[in-house]
């Protein structure tokens, strides 16, 4: 609304608007339906951005209100994502100013629902993602491109089954400014060659995994797309004969050598010095053929890096750390996997002092005593990451909470031996913390006591701990409004309290795992019912939740769209009904040892978004019921089911069914129903680790 | 003997176009040359008869079979041949250069008493021109003689020598041997049989005759000035190329041997075009290759079965004092004719043969998958066969390439040329591309969805009723047609479950600013 007010002294028009009631976020059609006409589009799209920020569900409602309204819809609207192909055409007439093309909820899209959708209308759309969708082939991209002139976003990711002649479609699309072909396999020079020589304007391109493509498309394509910013290389067959044609792109940035075996120490001196100043972003995490040596030489070429990825890759020694300092500006460094000689992460230290973000995470050999040095110099450091690293202790963290208090990101998931009085500390110095991971740790309610000073949490992780209970919840809850994610896995100390704490404090809540917290019960999920925005709940293993806990959650939290209710026994049809009724935006849904039966499952389907289900071990569940489910649920993508099953269900059923781009997985596990205490398990698991 | 002159004779016309009798019709001023001259055929030198002799070099020389257990049965009769041989030696030849060169100077004197000779006849022939048959006989009788004892020694000589009469020009390229040192003797038949020339009456043939030996004269000369006109001990053999190495047209092109350093020989159409080079003696049939030939005389006799027999003619022996050897292209005007300006000679016979073939010849051999692309020669035709159709990277400007850099190095440096798919090809990789059976999937699918009709009502859409697009968004069944359009989907949330998971959603930033329009 102040926007529009802003706008309002330009407009004559807007004068009207005084007269009108002005329309609340909640739209009330009869009201505005008159006047609305009048309105000019810009301030009615303002108007209707706010509306679907605040709730998706509001602009259909609108748009049913009127005709007017409905128009206004129309015109709105710029993202369209349907959920079956069949419906393209009727979606794109319905939206003509639709710019963006979302088909990542059709599994399967066949050429000829791409060439009726884009030869209907639509010459406006500039962005088409098919990136999950299969079933198309070149005489699809050709309909697209011939219709979509303005095409400037083109995600063909995944597209296995395309080649040199799709990709030469895709050049038609001469002003295409991103382009990903990730996954092309049977790709090749030639079809590389065709794209480059048209599409000159590209800005951005990933040929992940494009295994035909050589060293002479990738010189064609760098001698022909000067504009490059982003280039994504990985897993290609690029090697030391294209790669200096590749880093003298002008403008490039950001540059993606993942898994490159082609790229050895030999490519990596091969480049000028300061051949490539615009470069930023170098990703080179598991080139295999890779040495200390190599990662040295090139650090001279690329003097303005930013960021720098070599997880994986090689050992870290002292003298490749050294020539860190050739690139002063470094701010990211992920070393994650890494093995660390003697003296190396010390010399981090004094190497890479302006680093924001540092990640060790699952590295070897990564000691008190070097990395205190090391954090003690990073005071600037925003983000750490030492997952894994389970030979540090308190005077580790004493270190990084004492040296590094700006930290906003801090994962030190399964670093065992730091002990809860340490961990204190991190609540007691890094006060800006928003994302915290201590996941599997020695965390108690004094600690959780500590971190309530951190007031902008948002994400916290606290699976595994043992220790914390609903004190410790409860000053979380009470201090830390933007919390938005909470990880509760296995934290078998609480009880319901410490959960109603969080739902009332935390009201921007939008996912929350309590998988295997014994105690919880539906006063738990009747408090969460008022976070409005959860979109994610996982309660496997609750087995004290009921229907009437799972209904409160489905009325309440309108969003709902992975749910997880594995092993609730207690759920039956009546969760189902509430869910099939409320719950239409739920994509995923886990319901094994349920004791739902056909009736419920087929109330599932009319979700009719429903991508995802898992459904084994179901006692109440016939083959009829369940080929029945899938037949009707037209959206499904993957189906877990026992594998029992696979015999009993008809087979050009199955065979139906996956037609349409679903795919099943056939589960043979043993039916286990008793769920072990949190401290049982967790000795269970660290014996398999020892061992 | 005289049984192995006449199959000797066979070989010959199977060769030679002019092939004739002439050892009946001879004049008894050559039947003197007989004797000598059929002592000489018989004259098997080992190591020096054979080595390095281009194989179709002309049935004269290496296509003649002998045996070497025959070579005992006429070693007698070299002892007894004339001083002449035994001046000849080709031993004293391999064992001393200088002595060489002595017998250049012998040779020299030889041409030059003769060309005092020619000069005395010269005169009395345009005298005699009108009448002259014996005469003329006379005169070629003479020069037969020069060449028998003179000419192989220094075969450059003998082109120039003998360019203008193609009969005598190929008599003089079959003495003309690099290797002929001694070896006249196999090729006095050819030198009686073109004695025949002069007997047809043309004395034109004869002038030009007489002018070539004047100039001869004088290129010997030259020849014998060169520092190393023979190649010289110390210099390095030339090798000679085996049948099977595939030579190009352009042997000679890489060496820079400076003129004069080695000897030109000239080979004449019809023997370049010659399609056997090896005659079997005995019944006249013609080879390819001597092997073939040696092959085919184990069937005449257990003679020819001996293991001595069947070998292969050793080559080394005689390639130690070998002068290096070019060639040169008969076509006049060519620039492998030796007459050009900037000559460029040929290293080998099969490079003659190639050159000749590819530039003078008509391109017999088409394609048969093409039937555009013609050659001369057959081999260039197979190898072309092996490529033809295939491996063809085509520009979109059709410019074809054999080799995919060579196409991307042009796409590279046209502005707006892009690498072209082949037309079979983009039809195969299209239906390649779709998944297989993807068709009959996709119809299934279709039709399955709208057989089963789910509880909200949308499904009971026909798809007839899709062009009603008002009552398809009518308030009834718009809703589910759309589920939460807007981006509810958030990172890390089902995308994780998907196997395709690389690029986040909602990654591309275009068209997602709501609101303006």
């Amino acid at each position: 609304m102040a926007a529009a007010a802003a706008q309002q002294h330009r407009h004559p028009k807007r004068r009207r608007l005084f007269l009108s009631p002005s329309p609340s976020p909640s739209p009330t059609p009869t009201l505005v339906a008159p006047p609305l006409v009048t309105l000019a589009d810009e301030l009615l799209f303002l108007v209707l951005d706010r509306v679907a920020q605040a709730d998706p569900r509001a602009l259909k409602s609108f748009a049913l209100a009127s005709r007017a309204c409905h128009a206004a819809e129309s015109r709105h609207r710029r993202v369209v994502r349907p959920l079956r192909p069949d419906l393209l055409p009727a979606a794109l007439a319905r939206y003509p100013c639709a710019t963006r093309l979302d088909l990542s909820l059709c599994a399967r899209v066949p050429d000829a629902a791409l060439a009726s959708a884009v030869s209907s209308s639509c010459s406006a759309l500039r962005a088409v993602d098919l990136s999950r969708s299969r079933g198309f082939g070149a005489a699809g991209v050709t309909a697209l491109a011939a219709s979509c002139p303005g095409l400037a976003d083109l995600d063909l990711s995944n597209g296995v089954d395309l080649g040199d002649a799709a990709a030469a479609e895709v050049g038609r699309a001469r002003g295409l400014r991103r382009l990903s072909l990730a996954r092309w396999k049977p790709l090749t020079d030639m079809g590389l060659g065709c794209v480059a020589v048209v599409c000159t304007e590209l800005r951005e391109l990933s040929l992940k995994w494009c295994l035909g493509v050589s060293d002479l498309g990738i010189q064609l394509l760098a001698l022909k797309c000067r504009k490059l910013t982003s280039l994504d290389l990985s897993y290609t067959m690029i090697t030391k004969d294209s790669f200096p044609a590749i880093m003298k792109l002008p403008n490039l940035q950001e540059l993606t050598l993942v898994g490159c075996i082609g790229i050895d120490d030999d490519a990596l001196d091969s480049l000028d010095k300061e051949c490539s100043k615009s470069l930023q972003v170098l990703d080179m995490s598991q080139c295999q053929n890779i040495t200390d040596v190599g990662v040295s030489s090139i650090l001279k070429s690329v003097p303005n890096l930013l960021e720098l990825d070599l997880s994986y890759c090689c050992p870290v020694t002292p003298s490749m750390v050294r020539s860190f300092q050739k690139i002063p500006k470094l701010q990211t460094l992920k070393l994650e996997g890494c093995k660390f000689m003697a003296y190396a992460l010390k010399a981090i230290g004094t190497s890479c002092v302006s680093l924001r973000e540092l990640s060790l995470s699952k590295c070897s050999g990564v000691m008190d005593t070097e990395l205190s040095l090391a954090v003690s110099r990073l005071k600037n450091l925003l983000k750490l990451d030492i997952t894994c690293c389970r030979n540090i202790t308190d005077v580790s963290l004493a270190a990084i909470t004492s040296s590094c208090t700006s930290l906003i990101s801090l994962r030190m998931e399964s670093c065992s031996r730091v002990s809860s009085g340490a961990l204190q500390l991190i609540g007691k110095h890094c006060s800006h913390l928003e994302e915290l991971d201590l996941t599997d740790s020695d965390l108690d309610d004094e600690g959780l006591k500590a971190l309530a000073r951190c007031s902008k949490l948002s994400s916290l992780k606290i699976g595994i701990c043992l220790k914390i209970g609903d004190e410790g919840l409860t000053h979380i809850g009470r201090s830390c409004p933007k919390l938005r994610d909470i990880d509760l896995y296995r934290c078998g100390g609480l009880s319901d309290d410490g959960i109603i704490q969080i739902a009332q404090g935390c009201p921007m809540l939008e996912c929350i795992n309590l998988s295997y917290c014994t105690e919880i019960t539906d006063r738990s999920l009747i408090s969460l019912s008022k976070c409005a925005k959860l979109n994610t709940l996982e309660i496997r293993g609750c087995p004290m939740i009921t229907s009437t806990g799972l209904s409160e959650i489905a009325m309440g939290c309108r969003l709902l769209s992975k749910l997880d209710i594995k092993k609730c026994f207690e759920i039956n049809d009546v969760g189902m009904l509430y869910l099939s009724q409320f719950s239409h935006s739920l994509r995923q849904i886990n319901l094994s040892y349920c004791s739902v039966t056909d009736i419920g499952l087929l109330s599932l389907s009319s979700i009719s978004g429903l991508q995802n289900m898992t459904i084994v071990h179901l006692a109440g569940i016939t083959p009829n019921g369940l080929t029945a489910t899938l037949m009707v649920c037209g959206c499904l993508t993957k189906v877990k089911v026992h594998e029992a099953f696979k015999s009993m269900m008809p087979a050009h059923m199955i065979k139906n069914v996956e037609a349409r781009g679903c795919v099943f997985q056939w589960i043979d596990k043993p039916f286990k129903v008793e769920v072990e205490p949190c401290d049982v398990w967790k000795q269970q698991s660290q014996d398999v680790l020892v061992r | 003997m005289e049984g192995r002159m006449t199959s000797l004779e066979a070989a010959m016309k199977a060769s030679s176009s002019m092939a004739s009798n002439m050892a009946r019709n001879a004049d008894p001023d050559q039947q003197t040359l007989r004797p000598n001259s059929v002592e000489q055929f018989y004259f098997p030198r080992p190591g020096q008869s054979l080595p390095g002799i281009p194989p179709f070099f002309g049935p004269p020389s290496s296509s003649l079979y002998l045996p070497n257990d025959n070579e005992a049965k006429f070693g007698n009769q070299f002892e007894s041949n004339p001083s002449q041989n035994t001046d000849w030696d080709p031993q004293a030849i391999v064992s001393n250069l200088t002595f060489l060169e002595q017998k250049i100077k012998q040779v020299k004197d030889i041409v030059q008493s003769m060309n005092n000779r020619e000069n005395q006849v010269a005169g009395g022939s345009s005298e005699l021109a009108a009448k002259q048959h014996l005469i003329t006989a006379d005169l070629t009788s003479i020069i037969i003689q020069l060449i028998s004892t003179a000419g192989s020694l220094l075969p450059s000589m003998k082109n120039p020598l003998l360019s203008s009469n193609p009969a005598v020009r190929q008599l003089g390229n079959t003495l003309g041997s690099p290797m002929g040192f001694g070896m006249n003797a196999n090729q006095r038949p050819s030198v009686d049989s073109k004695t025949d020339i002069p007997d047809t009456g043309k004395t034109s043939d004869y002038d030009e005759l007489m002018n070539s030996l004047n100039t001869a004269q004088d290129e010997r000369d030259e020849l014998i000035k060169c520092p190393n006109p023979c190649g010289g001990e110390g210099s390095e053999p030339t090798p000679m190329e085996d049948h099977d190495v595939k030579e190009s047209d352009d042997g000679g092109e890489g060496e820079n041997l400076p003129p004069g350093s080695y000897v030109v020989l000239q080979l004449e159409k019809e023997e370049i075009l010659a399609p056997h080079t090896h005659f079997c003696l005995i019944c006249g049939k013609g080879f390819k290759r001597d092997a073939n030939l040696r092959m085919h005389m184990r069937g005449h006799g257990d003679e020819y079965k001996t293991s001595a027999a069947l070998a292969k003619p050793t080559k080394d022996s005689g390639a130690d004092h070998a002068p290096v050897t070019r060639y040169s292209c008969p076509f006049v005007g060519c620039k492998r004719n030796k007459e050009h300006k900037k000559f460029q000679p040929l290293k080998t016979i099969l490079c003659v043969k190639n050159h000749y073939k590819r530039s003078h010849c008509d391109k017999s051999y088409t394609c048969s998958r093409c039937n555009t692309k013609k050659f001369s020669v057959i081999a260039d035709l197979k190898t072309h066969e092996k490529h033809c159709g295939r491996d063809k990277w085509l520009c979109s400007c059709g410019t074809t390439f054999s080799r995919k850099d060579k196409l991307f190095g042009h796409v590279a440096l046209f502005q707006g040329h892009t690498p072209a798919l082949p037309m079979e090809d983009v039809k195969v990789s299209e239906a390649s591309e779709q998944p297989q059976d993807s068709e009959p999937l996709n119809e299934m699918a279709r039709s399955m969805v709208y057989s089963f009709p789910s509880s909200d009502g949308i499904s009971n859409l026909d798809m007839k009723m899709a062009d009603d697009v008002r009552g398809y968004f009518s308030p009834l069944n718009f809703d589910p047609c759309f589920g939460a359009l807007d981006d509810f989907t958030r990172p890390g949330f089902d995308i994780s479950e998907n196997p395709f998971s690389f690029l986040p959603s909602g990654s591309c930033s275009y068209g997602q600013q709501n609101g303006d329009s």
